[in-house]
């Protein structure tokens, strides 16, 4: 249960050894996962040779840096080459990917051990990991509600010790929302900042690969890692990687906006109290603490699940049964291998999304959805500019409420796209933001707050996270892991 | 409001076959969330800029370097029907393509 | 009643870079099936497109070479279907911010040059192949190597008004993106491919009637036969009291008919929407300027040129400029030879005619431009006559020997020595006496007989020229007595 940077040192002063933390991780797993159903594939031979790998490396006396050694665990819809990547999707089973994620390839140069592939709802669509073709995963907090999606086996993974690391991935608040319902930290980086090449394509303008980990210093070590320009990306920022630093512990000189619009009616009161704490704190660390305004923001969830709809039915155009993933039995000419290979292959609100989006751009609609959404676009990125221009970062809720029970929202779809009103502001303008544990519910549920900053200005996120972690600090351990082993 | 035709119409176009309850359905989800998406209506469109790309093009393009490409035993194993060189598909008995 | 054609043609030119669009898979032809493809153009789940920046480069140039408006920032747009050869479901393309607006093409019809409107041209990929089986029964076999090639699309005004005007466009368009280096534009190939609009109207009437569109047009002959077929159809419709339907139809050359391509009512909403994974292509002043310097001559003003300055005949300007290296070629052998007039003869005469029956390419043609001019030089100086030289150059075709040895060896050198040619005419005249006296009584055209007769007392190597001169000067002085 050690983070990232804890265990980096324990490595590097040979108090123990990387095949040690993934004996202990894969115990972990066959301990919690019946229980919890994070994992959708475990990959202990390519994990142990590459552990070994490491502690071989280190033995060399060769300097290492800080993921050397470390396991992690990657969401099934990055993909791994010579690993199943199914997107949690019936019509990914048993999909092998020929190549692999610049992601993965970077973490491997940088020596951390890839584990196994992680559950999350189908396609990323959705915000509780109640949608994978495979499952639901549940909160280790509390296991009858829900961990957040749709990287709720990324966040699950980390808050029960499985892993100290995990990668999910953002598309409307897909890291943040898992990460404040799971106690544990995530990061959406500024859109641009880490390469999307192996990501499977969802809302294209949107997406972006996030860190999940018990700390702040555990996602900046991350993040340094792997952001920055990737050739085989043309959305990727040419901006240097700075070494992402967490703070001194003073927030002096800083200026805190407290979004308006995010902390009125329909904010549960725990919630609402974890982010006056959190200014609290903010202000005796020494920083200013403004007010400030996304007028436009109360649009955000239409322009999302236009914008993010449209791209996503033509990214999931390519599964069509024809060169890869699921083919329909019996099918007798294409119409009917596209159709059947399709219905059978996607859940239900996969095929919602598609709906939406074919809708959107459909003849006759471009002009009254689509386009309407790229103006709003446009007014809420604008709106987040005027923001930074008061303040240095935003703090706000995460999501209006904490987790909740499994089944509460899956009968109204509009009521779980709600869930991410808060989130999708940031995705929809590309800044980058993140969630920080902050407290919980009486009942033992974790509640984050939301920070965010300006475009490619991850350094002065962190640097704040950072700082108001160490007062806060750091998220709860799940009763079901205290019960085991620490 | 969308009718259960509309609902139909765009099935065909992403490919989607569905039962009868499922148009129904969706006919009902999808009319609930695109009255909430009218909520943009609100939004000026007339003036003012189009957010197409949050990203600014800064970078050179990609120089005309051939660069490694799959083994074709690779691709073809990963398709559910081929021979050694081509994947297949069941015949088209409708003039497809664009 | 008089009924006017009008055509506007959509013609896709595949551009010549190493690699596809997209990605780095090399582009070529005719490489075994589906062994130049990656996770990009192979469409694979979390692939992404980069944009190639040479096929950029060629693209503006086939812009700037077309007179268009370049615009200085343009965007990728996805045009969504589902087609087993095109591996995203959707192409990338360009919809409403293309690369350039307006620009026209020149073409020449009965010795006429006029200008042809274009609407835009825009940069897109290809698609892969089908290979359907035979009696639409079995599987159809997927290709995907000239998938995401990358192409550019010219699309023109409805603006011209006849088929050969059609058959002269495309021929245009070919020998100029072959000029400019950005394609082969060979249709046989298909790297250039055509569909016309076609329709009809009363004659006078400006507003255009339905249009249709044909596909599968394999060839410029199939494009004109197809455009002349089909505006007939739709005038005996009209006739008849019918109406067109705006329909894509299929040529089919064979029986030389068009007939509907079956297809679903809405198969055609292509829902564009501007590609998230590729920004703006913004083409800045740099580009502009590099990309025009460049820019060769092109066709028709080096055709102009060639008839100036060889002082050459506009039709053989025309021939000798019908691909960039047959003009390079001739261009270096005309200067070399001195004389554009001899030099456009012997292209247009023996060169033609070998490369045609040897089915070469100006570029596979054996015989050195240096070669050729040593020959041409002999025949200027009198050394051979020119069917002699007809016979060396077959030799030197045949053999790759140089003329001189082949002259020497085959005993082919003129008899130019006036005293030679004199002692043969003498003879000639002692033995043709009626024929003199001919000649000598008023009946001049029997000359040319008589230089027959030294021609053939020659063996054919006296100079004809001289021979003539010496035989008429002997005649008419009354020599020998």
């Amino acid at each position: 249960m050690r983070p990232v940077g804890e265990l980096a040192g324990a490595l590097a002063r040979g108090e123990i050894g990387s095949l040690e933390l993934v004996e202990d991780s894969l115990a972990r797993i066959r301990e919690l996962d019946p229980k919890l159903h994070v994992f959708l594939h475990v990959d202990e031979a390519g994990a142990r040779e590459a552990a070994d790998r490491s502690d071989a490396r280190r033995a060399r006396g060769e300097t290492l840096g800080p993921l050397d050694g470390i396991p992690y665990a990657l969401k099934d819809n990055i993909v791994a080459r010579g690993l199943p990547s199914t997107c949690a999707s019936r019509i990914l089973e048993g999909f092998v990917s020929p190549y692999d994620a610049t992601l993965v390839t970077r973490l491997r140069d940088a020596g951390a051990v890839l584990v196994g592939k992680v559950n999350l709802d189908e396609f990323a669509m959705g915000s509780s990991n109640e949608h994978s073709a495979f499952g639901l995963t549940r909160n280790p907090h509390e296991t009858s509600h829900v961990p957040g999606g749709s990287s709720g086996g990324s966040c699950a993974a980390v808050a029960s010790g499985m892993v100290p690391l995990a990668f999910g991935s953002e598309t409307g608040g897909s890291v943040r929302l898992p990460a404040s319902f799971c106690g544990v930290v995530g990061l959406k980086p500024s859109y641009g900042r880490v390469s999307r090449y192996g990501l499977v394509a969802f809302g294209s303008s949107l997406d972006q690969i996030g860190p999940v980990a018990r700390t702040v210093q555990g996602v900046a070590d991350a993040l340094s890692i792997v952001a920055g320009l990737d050739p085989r990306d043309a959305t990727t920022a040419t901006a240097p990687v700075p070494r992402y630093e967490t703070g001194d512990d003073s927030l002096l000189g800083k200026r805190v906006g407290v979004i308006r619009e995010l902390l009125g009616e329909g904010v549960d009161p725990e919630v609402g109290e974890c982010v006056r704490r959190a200014a609290n704190e903010c202000e005796k660390l020494g920083a200013r603490l403004v007010d400030v305004s996304l007028p436009h923001a109360k649009y955000g969830v239409a322009v999302y699940y236009v914008v993010s709809s449209a791209e996503a039915s033509s990214n999931l155009a390519r599964f069509d049964g024809a060169r890869y993933g699921y083919r329909a039995p019996g099918v007798r000419d294409l119409e009917e291998l596209y159709t059947e290979s399709r219905s059978q292959g996607f859940g239900d609100e996969v095929k919602r999304r598609i709906m939406i989006g074919t809708f959107a751009l459909s003849s006759g609609y471009y002009d009254a959805y689509y386009g309407r959404a790229m103006h709003a676009r446009a007014l809420i990125r604008d709106d987040f500019a005027r923001a930074f221009e008061a303040a240095d970062v935003l703090l706000s809720p995460v999501s209006p409420t904490p987790s909740f029970r499994i089944g509460d929202r899956m009968e109204d779809p509009l009521a779980m796209y709600l869930t991410d009103a808060m989130t999708i502001p940031a995705n929809l303008a590309g800044v980058p933001a993140l969630s920080l544990p902050a407290g919980a519910t009486s009942s033992g549920l974790p509640i984050g707050v939301q920070l965010q900053a300006p475009y490619l200005r991850e350094d002065v996120l962190l640097e704040v996270a950072g700082s108001l972690e160490g007062a806060l600090g750091w998220g709860p351990l799940p009763a079901l892991v205290a019960e085991g082993a620490a | 409001m969308v009718t259960r035709e509309q609902v139909r119409h765009v099935a065909r176009l992403a490919k989607l076959s569905l039962a009868p309850e499922e148009v129904e359905r969706l006919a009902g989800q999808l009319g609930e969330i695109l009255d909430y998406i009218a909520l943009l209506d609100e939004v000026e469109s007339d003036t003012g800029e189009e957010l197409t790309h949050v990203a600014v093009p800064e970078r050179p393009l990609r120089a005309d370097e051939p660069g490694a490409c799959l083994p074709r035993p690779e691709i073809l194993a990963l398709a559910p029907r081929a021979d050694d060189e081509t994947m297949h598909v069941p015949p088209v008995l409708d003039g497809g393509g664009a | 009643m008089s009924w006017e054609t009008v055509i506007g043609l959509e013609v896709h030119v595949q551009l010549n870079t190493r690699t596809k669009a997209f990605c780095a898979c090399p582009n070529r032809f005719g490489d075994p099936p589906n062994t130049n493809v990656c996770p990009v153009c192979l469409g694979l789940p979390g692939a992404l497109p980069v944009l190639n920046d040479r096929a950029v480069d060629m693209a503006l140039m086939a812009a700037i070479a077309l007179e268009c408006e370049v615009q200085d920032t343009s965007i990728f747009a996805r045009k969504n279907y589902f087609y087993p050869d095109l591996p995203k479901g959707y192409q990338i393309s360009q919809f409403d911010r293309p690369l350039a607006l307006g620009g026209r093409v020149p073409i020449e019809v009965d010795g006429e040059r006029r200008q042809v409107a274009l609407v835009r041209i825009h940069l897109e990929e290809d698609a892969g192949k089908s290979l359907h089986a035979e009696g639409d029964r079995g599987d159809t076999r997927i290709d995907l190597n000239r998938c995401g090639t990358p192409l550019i699309e010219i699309v023109s005004e409805p603006d011209l008004r006849r088929p050969e005007e059609a058959g002269a466009y495309l021929e245009s368009l070919r020998r100029i993106v072959q000029y400019l280096g950005v394609s082969d534009g060979d249709m046989s190939q298909g790297s250039l491919r055509c569909d016309a609009n076609v329709s009809v109207r009363r004659l006078g009437e400006t507003v255009l009637g339905t249009k249709t569109e044909v596909k599968n047009l394999n060839s410029i002959k199939a494009v004109e036969r197809a455009i002349g077929v089909e505006s007939a159809r739709q005038a005996a419709l009209l006739e008849a009291g019918g109406k067109v339907v705006q329909t894509t139809l299929l040529w089919d050359d064979k029986s030389a008919t068009v007939r509907p391509m079956r297809s679903k009512e809405d198969a055609h909403d292509y829902r564009y929407f501007p590609e998230p994974d590729l920004l703006p292509l913004v083409l800045d002043h740099a580009r502009k300027k590099r990309v025009r310097a460049e820019i060769p001559e092109l066709p028709f003003a080096r055709r102009d040129r060639f008839a100036a300055q060889y002082g050459i005949p506009a039709y053989d300007a025309g021939v000798l400029t019908a691909s960039k290296d047959m003009a390079d070629w001739f261009e270096r052998f005309a200067t070399d030879a001195g004389d554009g007039k001899t030099a456009s003869n012997w292209a247009m005469g023996e060169v033609l005619r070998t490369l045609k029956e040897k089915a070469w390419t100006i570029a596979e043609f054996p015989v050195s431009i240096d070669g050729l001019v040593e020959l041409l030089k002999m025949v200027q100086a009198g050394t051979i006559s020119g069917s002699a030289a007809k016979t060396v150059f077959a030799r030197m075709v045949d053999t790759g020997r140089a003329a001189p040895e082949l002259v020497e060896e085959e005993g082919l050198a003129q008899i130019s020595d006036s005293s030679e040619v004199v002692a043969i005419v003498d003879e000639v005249i002692a033995g043709h006496p009626e024929q003199v006296a001919s000649f000598r009584n008023g009946k001049e055209q029997i000359l040319g007989f008589l230089v027959g007769q030294v021609m053939k007392a020659s063996r054919g190597k006296a100079n004809p020229q001289l021979a003539k001169e010496i035989l008429h000067d002997r005649l008419k002085s009354g020599h020998p007595a």
